[in-house]
Order: structure tokens, then C-alpha cells, then sequence
């Protein structure tokens, strides 16, 4: 039955694991080098203008943020628990808890779609459109270009770990994960936590700026 | 220890269990994905090839007479765009790396033969994408893609281009991924790091730059993509952006991306040197960890780039410092292959030509990269044909040089066909001298103060241009000749045996050219990469 | 050299004899490691020559002290290049306080030169030998860079920022202006020429006809057009900073830290105010971008900048 599941150029079922958990971690390093890119240059342009990344903040809606951030962190506890079932083999939870993973992300995207539906209907969306009150404007649509394109990207990553969840039901129902092979889930699950920690750096540096000093 | 020398090839290898085009098309076998890429970038290279000809031909005169400046624009960025990034940085590790790196460690493939197939297709749809904006009417802002005039002013293809580039990178970064787990996941028993081929080490440290200095060019790109989409964007002074930002992003990743393209090379003349000298090569850990250096290095220099641009002193000071101290790697290196030759046994068939070749080029390209370090002579040459000189020395003098040295190496492992010597040895000696007759005189031109990318230029620079047209004429003569002569050795040329160079690697203990799987069982290695001294040869006609 | 195939440019600079000393030295280096290579590389490869092909070389392995040297070597050669690059950088960098002050606008394809006394021209710089000139830059578009090959200088003119070069002419002459930066179509078109005369012909010349105002006057005058002394009286409870001595000093910001009052920001203050807030005032300045072309940026710079002398004669 092993022999099903190992590739041909593999020698062994635990060669395979290894390079498929190296391949998956050297990924997310790229995509670290990746979201580092644009996460700087917000970075830059923060301590530059911060009056006016603070200001146009206040216009994010901490509260929505605040559930998806709990609805993220959530669903990387499911999607553990997944990882947990498939070792031990319960087909039954591997599934529920990849249903499960995959709902907690798309609610997460419903309510980052209503999110952007109310910033476009504020005029916040960068472009010829944009309208902010008071002289911090100009320097408002830059933080408003980081809020789309960060968030944005986050979003697209979100939307293909869905995929990936939906691929994993697929083959577990077909009953392809047992204890001795269920690599595929543990190589999604990383994926999916590091969307998650992405957010938990997105969250404060977007929607917390200068809410300390009070509104 | 023996190794095994099989006068003919088995009567069933990698290219002729099918010739069926799904068999090609859908192969997960890094071999024929090896010839995929070998087809697609030689393509490429003539494309861009042909743009430089127009460019040099354009450039005879002083005046714009041959075409009008917005096509010359156009010209240059195609060149730079394709060269580079359909042909240079793919070139050495997707043609030779995917064929070799498997056999070189004793495995029957990459750790990830699928992603190595969707990996050239990916490079395909780049490709299609950047070569639809070319010639829809191209792209007119330099490969560097500078803000404020790529993302607000430029009338091209900017998007187009953009895209393609953003999602060839992709390509790159999943070969890079490839080989880094195949290094350290499949080498055969008894293979330890320092008995690595040096080639393996070269493609694990360029490696390490495809995934972590890439995916930063792509975020580059999409924020530049995203500002000429909505009009506004991270760049635009208008609404506080940096167009200096761009610079620094930009080249984040494209210094790095030149290690990309050199690390490579330098893995083929060592593989080179130390056959036909029939030594090991002098200094094996010294390059090894002078390969790692260099990448690493290369990831601190970005701003050398950036010396005029507004840049405060402090900042250009700390990158001019480590510029200087990445090129003590290559120079390490250098002097090792150097010494690899002396008390050696030389032969001078075309590979170890080519790698005279390389010494040569990439230590005259690499020592002008001082005057370019130095701050006070960079203000003078920044922007002018010295930097120009600068890196075809390097890349064209250096890599592709390198290049041929490693396809002229590994054809009758590739292909169980050896080319011509004559004819090869030939087209080395024009291709050198074509080379030296184009770009010497630009590192003239370039202290004279002819800037780069003019279309039209000061008459008395007139002599020296015309002087790199004759030789980039002389160039071109050189590249076709094994171009024809690679296609005819296919079927008319003699049959190569397992490893007709007598040389060390495992890739020549299996017949040539290879079966599918590589091997009928995996070596066990027991001695260092380049056991030349003690090795037999046991002849076998099978 | 010769006229029609010169092989090395002319040096018409105090910077440009230094640069080109720098340049030999590297020169030498670079040809003895080319020519150290190029020897060794070519005697071993006819000493060791193959003449049978059965030899089998004595494997070496390498030497860690040869390593050590050949890395050190060159490391040092490598550290004395860099250090007098940079020292002649820096010290390129800063323009002497009596440099001549012309001001340039960069645009797509041409260079607006501004002296300060009013004197416009158009891809023609006239400056007079023997006495340091000093460039501030700015460009209305895109990135541009004023390249002069003769006096070995080049700095990027950006948009939205000022930047700086300075020179001295040594020979009276015509040398070639470029723009070494890609901005286009034209690019290879922006070009022209630094004329560099006689202490007494410049002087006739900038008295010569069409000088027009000067650029403090003009600057005072959009100054008084765009209303900016309602706000910017030099009183105190006015409702912005007093500008005058303003130039060159540091300035406490709203929220900590602390600028340098220089040209960039002062042109930054017109046009993106809210950017940086003096400790101390209300964020109610409005912005002038679009209001005020580069040219006029610079002409109120010009007049700030001359506010400070007034105080220091005071």
C-alpha cells in the first residue's frame, strides 16, 4: 500500500516527506522575501508620514478586523487539529476539520469583502475617485494604496489556500490519507499557518496605527 | 576506482522510448525538460541576439538614420529584457542544472519533477506575455523599468511586459526550490556536501538567490503594475511616493540576479578545468564556500547601483565597502582554477577552450567592476558604455562563454553524439575575437562620456562605435556556426561513448546518452568529487 | 588626442585630474592581475600540456596559505582603492561656501539653467573659470541626470526633491552636457554644452541684455501673490513659522525628531505641508502642489533662502 503514495524517483516513504516539508518551508521563505518586499516599503513610508498613515487608519474598521483576526486564528487551530486526525487516521475528523479550516476562510474573506465594499462606497479606494477629508489627504491615498495591495495579496493567498483545502477533501474522501501518509495535509497546514501569521502582522500594522493616543 | 566506459549507447535512453509529442510535452523527466528549456532559450537568445544587431547597426552612424527613436527605445529594453531574463538567467541551471544535477548526486530525477515541468511552462506564458509586448509594439523603459517614467509616463507596453516578467519569475524561484531540496534530499549514499561536483555546489548557492532575492523583483513589479493601473501608486511624488524606492527594490533583486548568472558558469569551468587538467581542482572548499559567499554577499550591494541617484554618502559609502569585498570570492576563485592547471595534464579540446575563454573575460570584466566600486570614478562612469562593457564582459565574455564550454562538455552525454572538434575549436577562436572587437572599445567610449542607451551620439565617438559593430558582426558569424553544427551533429556526427572525456562524475558512469531512470541501480560514492588520480578506465563494448 | 577619435576626455576640472589619477591607479592594478592571470594561465597551459594520455597528474590539494594570501592581497589593494575613492567622494561631495549658485530644472528633453541673478538659458550653461559653481537640481517629470564628461561629475535630477553637484571649471572651453539618466524618447537629445569663459567675459555676459529679474526677486513676488505672509509672519501667535533665518537651520517636529531646513525641505513644505508638522503649529497649511510650477518652487526657495542673509545682516 505504501508503495502507492511514493513517487518514483523517492527511495523511501520518509525521503518523500522530507523533501516535500523542505520544499514546502523553502517556499514560504520565498514568500516571506515576497510580502518583506512591500511590507518595508509601508514601513518606510509610515515613519515618514505618520500623521497621516494615523489618520487615514482611523478609518479602518478595527471591529471587523479584530473578528477576522479571531476567525484566522481559529481556523489555524482547525487545520492543527486536521493535521491531528489525519495522523491518527480518523478519516471522519480529518474531513470535519478541513470543511471546517476551509468555511472559518471564507468567512474571513466575506467580511474582508464587505470591509472593501464599505471603503469604496467612503471613497477610499485609491485613483481618481479618492476623496479624504483635511490637508492629510495626499498622504492618505499612499496608505490607502498599502492597505488595498496588502490585504489584497493576503486575500489571494487566502483564496488559494481555499483551493487547497477543497483538493485535500477531495483526496480524503477518496481516502488517500492514512498515518502513514498524510504529508499532503501537514505541507498545506504550514501553508495555511503562515497566511494566518502574515495576517497577525497585517492586522496591527494596517488597522492599529497610532490607536493608542487615542481616537 | 574503476569506472565503466561504454563504447555505444543502450539501445533504449531517454530520447527514444517516444517520440510522441505528449511524451515531450507532458515528460516529467528533468532530461527532456533539460532539452525543453535548451530549445526555448536558444530561441530566445537569437530574438535578442537579433535586436543587438539592429542596435550595433543603428549605432554605426552618429545620427538616428536607421530607425526613430521611440523603436531604438524600444529596441534596447527588448534586448536587455530578453536576454536576461529568457536567456541568461534560466540558461545555465535550466538546461545543464536540470540535466545533470540528478545524475551529478547518483538520483532518477529532481526531488519535484512535476513543478520542474509546470516550471518551463510557467517560463513559457512569461514569455508569451513579454514577447506579445514586444512586438505589439514593445516596451520603451530599459529593462530597469525606473519610476516615475515606467509607472506614470511611458507611452509602451509597460503592463505587458511587467506581467511577463512577474510570472517568469515564478519559473525561477521553483527550479531554485527544486534544487535546493534535491541537494539535500537525494544524494546518493556515501555523497557527502564536500564530495560534491563544485557544478552542484554553484547551482545550490545560485539556488539560494532564485528564492530569496526573486520574489522580490515580482512584488516590485506588481506594485509597479498596480500604479500605472490605478493611476497612482507607491512610486508617484504626488502623493509623497519615492521613485528612489523603486530603485532600491528593484535592484534588491536584480544585483543578486547577476550571481544568478555568473554562479552557474563558474560551476561549469570548474567541472571543466578539472577534467582536462586531470586534476582536482585546486582549492575545492575555498570555491565551495566561496560560491556560498558570493550569494550572500550579493544581497548587500544593491546600492552601488545607486551611487548618483540622490543617495545619502553614508549609504553609498557602506555599499561601495561591500562591493569591494564581493569580488574577493571570485577572485578566490580565479586564482584556484589557476592553480588547478599548474603541474596539471592540459588539453585543449573546445570545452577547456571556452574555459581559457571565461578566465580570461570574467577576469578582465570582473577587475573593471573596481573602477565601478570606487566611488569617486563611478560618478564619472555610471550610465555610460563603461557599464556597458563592464557587464558583457562579465556575462557575455564570462557566462555564455561558459555556456558553450558546458554544452560543447556534456552534448555527447545529452545527445550520444560528439560534435565536430574542428569546426568547434574554430568558432571558440572567432567567437573570442569578435567578442574582445565589440566591447573593448565601449570601456573607451564609456570614460569618454558616451552614455548608455543614446540613440544618437556625438560625431567623434563615430570610430569606436563603428569599430563594436565590426565586432558584433564577427560575434553574430560565431554563434551560428554551432548552432549548425549542434543540429547537424545529431544525426550525421560520430557516436559518443559513456564518457568519452574519460572524466570523473557520476553523470559520465552511465551511458550516454542516459536511460530514463538514470540508473540501473544508485551508486554508492567513496571517494572525493574529482578522483582523477587514482581513477581506471575498464572499456566495455556492450 | 586627436580631434575625431579621442581616446581619453579632456580634463577641465579641479575634480576631474583627481578623478582621472584614481582611475590609472585602478588601471594598473587591474592590468597587472590581468596580465599575472593571463601569464600564468597561459604558461601552465603550455608547460603542462598534455603529451600522453595516460599521465596522471599528481593530485594537490590546495594550500590554505596560498588561500589566505591570495585573499588578503587583493583585500588590501581592494581597501586602498576604496578608501580613496570615497575620501575624493566625499570631499567632491560638499561645494566650497563661495561656489557660484545656479539652479536647473530638468525636463523632458531639455535643461532650464537659472542664475541667480536672473540670467535664464536653455541646454547652455555659462560659468566662468576658476571659481566653484555650485548645482541645485530639481526635474518636472522624470528622473533625469546632468552628466558634464569634461569635469567628471554626474548627479540624478529628481521629481519632487532637489539634488546637488558642485564644480570648478580650469579651462576655459565648450565641453559636452548629457543627460546620462533614460527619460524617453529624446533622451539621447538632452543634451548641450557648459561654456566655461574668462572671470571678466562671464561677468559681461551675465550683465548682457536679457537677465530679467532675479530669482529672489521673482520668488518674493509669488510669495506676496500666493498670500503666504498671512500666515508666515516673522510675529509671534502668527499661525505659521517665521521663515526668516529659516535656511540651513534644524527644525523640532511635531511628534519628535528633528530636519534640516535645506532646499528639499522647503520645497517639500510647499507642496506636501502635512508631511512634516514644526512642533508647536496647527496642521493647516494647504498645499500648493499644482499651483506652483517647478520653476516658481525654486524661485520661493531662492527668496527663503535670502531671508536668512537679511537676518544675519540685521
Amino acid at each position: 500500500m505504501s508503495e502507492q503514495a511514493l513517487a518514483h524517483h523517492f527511495d523511501t516513504i520518509e525521503e518523500q516527506k522530507e523533501a516535500s516539508s523542505l520544499g514546502m518551508w523553502v517556499f514560504l521563505v520565498t514568500e516571506v522575501m515576497f510580502f518583506g518586499g512591500v511590507f518595508t516599503a509601508y514601513a518606510i513610508y509610515r515613519h515618514d508620514y505618520f500623521n497621516a498613515f494615523a489618520a487615514a487608519s482611523h478609518h479602518l474598521d478595527i471591529a471587523l478586523g479584530g473578528i477576522n483576526t479571531a476567525v484566522l486564528l481559529t481556523s489555524s487551530l482547525t487545520m492543527v487539529l486536521a493535521v491531528n486526525a489525519a495522523a491518527s487516521g480518523s478519516r471522519k475528523a480529518l474531513l470535519g476539520f478541513l470543511a471546517l479550516t476551509a468555511v472559518l476562510g471564507c468567512v474571513f474573506l466575506g467580511i474582508k469583502a464587505i470591509e472593501y465594499g464599505h471603503k469604496f462606497e467612503d471613497g477610499l479606494f485609491p485613483g481618481p475617485g479618492f476623496r479624504f477629508e483635511g490637508p492629510l489627504a495626499r498622504n492618505a491615498e499612499l496608505f490607502y494604496i498599502f492597505y488595498f495591495s496588502m490585504t489584497g495579496l493576503h486575500a489571494l493567498h487566502m483564496v488559494i489556500g481555499v483551493g487547497l483545502l477543497a483538493w485535500l477533501l477531495a483526496l480524503s474522501r477518496r481516502g488517500t490519507f492514512r498515518p502513514g501518509y498524510y504529508t499532503p495535509v501537514e505541507v498545506v497546514g504550514l501553508y495555511w499557518h503562515f497566511v494566518d501569521v502574515i495576517w497577525i502582522f497585517l492586522f496591527p500594522i494596517l488597522y492599529l496605527v497610532g490607536r493608542h493616543h487615542g481616537p | 576506482m574503476t569506472t565503466r566506459l561504454e563504447l555505444s549507447p543502450p539501445p533504449q535512453h531517454y530520447l527514444n522510448w517516444s517520440y510522441t509529442a505528449r511524451s515531450w510535452l507532458l515528460s516529467t523527466d528533468h532530461k527532456r525538460i533539460g532539452i525543453l528549456y535548451l530549445l526555448s532559450i536558444t530561441f530566445f537568445f537569437f530574438i535578442g541576439g537579433a535586436f543587438a544587431v539592429l542596435i550595433r547597426l543603428e549605432l554605426m552612424t552618429p545620427a538616428g538614420d536607421l530607425v526613430h527613436s521611440e523603436t531604438y527605445n524600444r529596441l534596447f529594453t527588448a534586448h536587455g529584457v530578453i536576454m536576461i531574463f529568457f536567456f541568461l538567467i534560466p540558461s545555465i541551471p535550466a538546461v545543464l542544472g536540470n540535466f545533470l544535477i540528478p545524475l551529478m548526486i547518483g538520483a532518477r530525477d529532481l526531488a519535484f519533477p512535476k513543478l520542474n515541468l509546470l516550471s518551463w511552462y510557467i517560463f513559457l506564458a512569461g514569455a508569451a506575455f513579454t514577447m506579445a509586448a514586444v512586438f505589439s509594439g514593445g516596451v520603451d523603459t530599459g529593462w530597469t523599468f525606473y519610476a516615475p517614467y515606467s509607472s506614470v509616463y511611458s507611452n509602451s507596453a509597460v503592463m505587458l511586459t511587467g506581467i511577463g516578467v512577474f510570472i517568469t519569475g515564478f519559473s525561477s524561484i521553483l527550479t531554485g526550490l527544486n534544487f535546493i531540496v534535491t541537494i539535500h534530499t537525494l544524494r546518493a549514499p556515501g555523497l557527502t556536501w564536500f564530495r560534491l561536483p563544485l557544478f552542484v555546489w554553484a547551482h545550490y548557492a545560485t539556488s539560494l538567490i532564485m528564492v530569496l532575492g526573486t520574489p522580490v523583483l515580482a512584488i516590485t513589479v506588481a506594485l509597479l503594475a498596480l500604479e500605472r493601473l490605478f493611476g497612482v501608486g507607491v512610486f508617484d511624488p504626488r502623493i509623497g511616493g519615492d521613485p528612489i524606492l523603486f530603485q532600491h527594490l528593484f535592484w534588491f533583486y536584480s544585483h543578486p540576479a547577476v550571481y544568478i548568472m555568473i554562479l552557474p558558469g563558474m560551476g561549469v569551468v570548474s567541472e571543466i578545468v578539472a577534467c582536462f587538467s586531470r586534476k582536482r581542482v585546486f582549492g575545492y572548499s575555498a570555491i565551495a564556500l566561496a560560491s556560498l559567499a558570493i550569494a550572500v554577499l550579493g544581497f548587500l550591494v544593491w546600492g552601488h547601483h545607486m551611487f548618483v541617484s540622490g543617495q545619502s554618502a553614508y549609504a553609498s559609502n557602506i555599499f561601495s565597502i561591500l562591493s569591494f569585498l564581493v569580488a574577493i570570492p571570485s577572485a578566490i576563485k580565479v586564482f584556484n582554477w589557476t592553480a588547478t592547471f599548474y603541474r596539471g595534464s592540459i588539453a585543449y579540446d573546445t570545452p577547456m577552450l571556452y574555459a581559457f575563454g571565461f578566465i580570461g573575460l570574467f577576469t578582465m570584466g570582473g577587475l573593471t567592476g573596481l573602477f565601478l566600486a570606487t566611488l569617486a570614478v563611478d560618478v564619472h562612469v555610471h550610465d555610460t558604455y563603461f557599464i556597458v562593457a563592464h557587464f558583457h564582459y562579465i556575462m557575455v565574455g564570462g557566462m555564455v562563454m561558459a555556456y558553450m564550454g558546458g554544452l560543447h562538455f556534456w552534448w555527447p552525454k545529452i545527445t550520444g553524439r560528439m560534435y565536430p572538434e574542428g569546426w568547434a575549436k574554430f568558432a571558440a577562436l572567432v567567437i573570442f575575437i569578435g567578442f574582445n572587437l565589440t566591447f573593448f572599445p565601449q570601456f573607451v567610449l564609456g570614460y569618454l562620456g558616451m552614455p548608455r542607451r543614446y540613440h544618437v551620439y556625438p560625431d567623434e565617438f563615430q570610430v569606436l562605435n563603428v569599430m563594436s559593430s565590426a565586432g558584433a558582426s564577427i560575434l553574430g558569424v560565431g554563434y551560428l556556426i554551432p548552432m549548425i553544427y549542434f543540429v547537424w551533429s545529431i544525426r550525421h556526427a560520430p557516436v559518443a561513448s559513456s564518457n568519452p572525456w574519460r572524466a570523473a562524475g557520476l553523470e559520465w558512469q552511465t551511458p550516454s546518452p542516459p536511460p530514463a531512470d538514470n540508473f540501473p541501480e544508485t551508486p554508492v560514492v567513496e571517494t572525493e568529487a574529482y578522483p582523477y588520480s587514482e581513477m581506471e578506465v575498464e572499456v566495455v563494448d556492450v | 588626442m586627436w580631434e575625431n577619435f579621442p581616446l581619453f576626455p579632456e580634463a577641465a576640472s579641479t575634480a576631474a585630474s583627481r578623478v582621472d589619477r584614481l582611475f590609472f591607479f585602478i588601471l594598473i592594478v587591474c592590468a597587472f592581475f590581468t596580465l599575472l592571470i593571463f601569464t600564468l594561465v597561459f604558461t601552465f597551459a603550455i608547460r603542462y600540456r598534455r603529451r600522453s594520455p595516460s599521465e596522471r597528474p599528481r593530485p594537490i590539494s590546495g594550500s590554505l596559505r596560498l588561500e589566505i594570501v591570495w585573499s588578503l592581497v587583493p583585500l588590501a589593494i581592494a581597501m586602498v582603492i576604496f578608501a580613496w575613492g570615497s575620501r575624493l567622494y566625499v570631499a567632491l561631495a560638499r561645494p566650497p561656501a563661495e561656489a557660484l549658485h545656479i539652479f536647473v530644472v530638468g525636463k523632458q528633453w531639455m535643461w532650464k539653467f537659472q542664475h541667480i541673478e536672473g540670467q535664464r538659458e536653455i541646454n547652455e550653461l555659462h560659468v566662468p573659470v576658476g571659481k566653484p559653481v555650485r548645482l541645485t537640481m530639481s526635474s518636472e517629470d522624470v528622473i533625469h541626470s546632468l552628466f558634464v564628461p569634461a569635469f567628471r561629475v554626474k548627479t540624478d535630477v529628481l521629481p519632487g526633491r532637489y539634488t546637488r553637484m558642485w564644480f570648478e571649471a580650469t579651462k576655459p572651453g565648450t565641453y559636452h552636457l548629457f543627460c546620462a539618466e533614460y527619460c524617453g524618447t529624446s533622451h539621447s537629445e538632452m543634451r548641450g554644452r557648459v561654456v566655461v569663459m574668462e572671470p571678466a567675459r562671464f561677468q559681461e555676459w551675465l550683465g548682457g541684455g536679457r537677465a530679467g529679474e532675479s530669482l529672489e526677486a521673482r520668488g518674493a513676488q509669488l510669495f506676496a501673490q500666493l498670500g503666504c505672509a498671512s500666515c508666515h509672519e516673522p510675529a509671534p501667535g502668527a499661525r505659521g513659522p517665521s521663515l526668516v533665518g529659516l535656511f540651513g537651520k534644524t527644525v523640532e517636529l511635531q511628534g519628535g525628531g528633528s530636519v534640516t531646513a535645506d532646499e528639499t525641505y522647503l520645497r517639500e513644505s510647499i507642496v506636501n505641508p502635512q508631511a512634516k508638522i514644526v512642533s508647536g503649529f496647527q496642521p493647516i497649511m494647504p498645499t500648493y502642489a499644482g499651483q506652483v510650477s517647478e520653476e516658481g518652487l525654486l524661485q520661493l526657495v531662492v527668496y527663503i533662502m535670502s531671508l536668512e542673509e537679511k537676518a544675519a545682516r540685521k
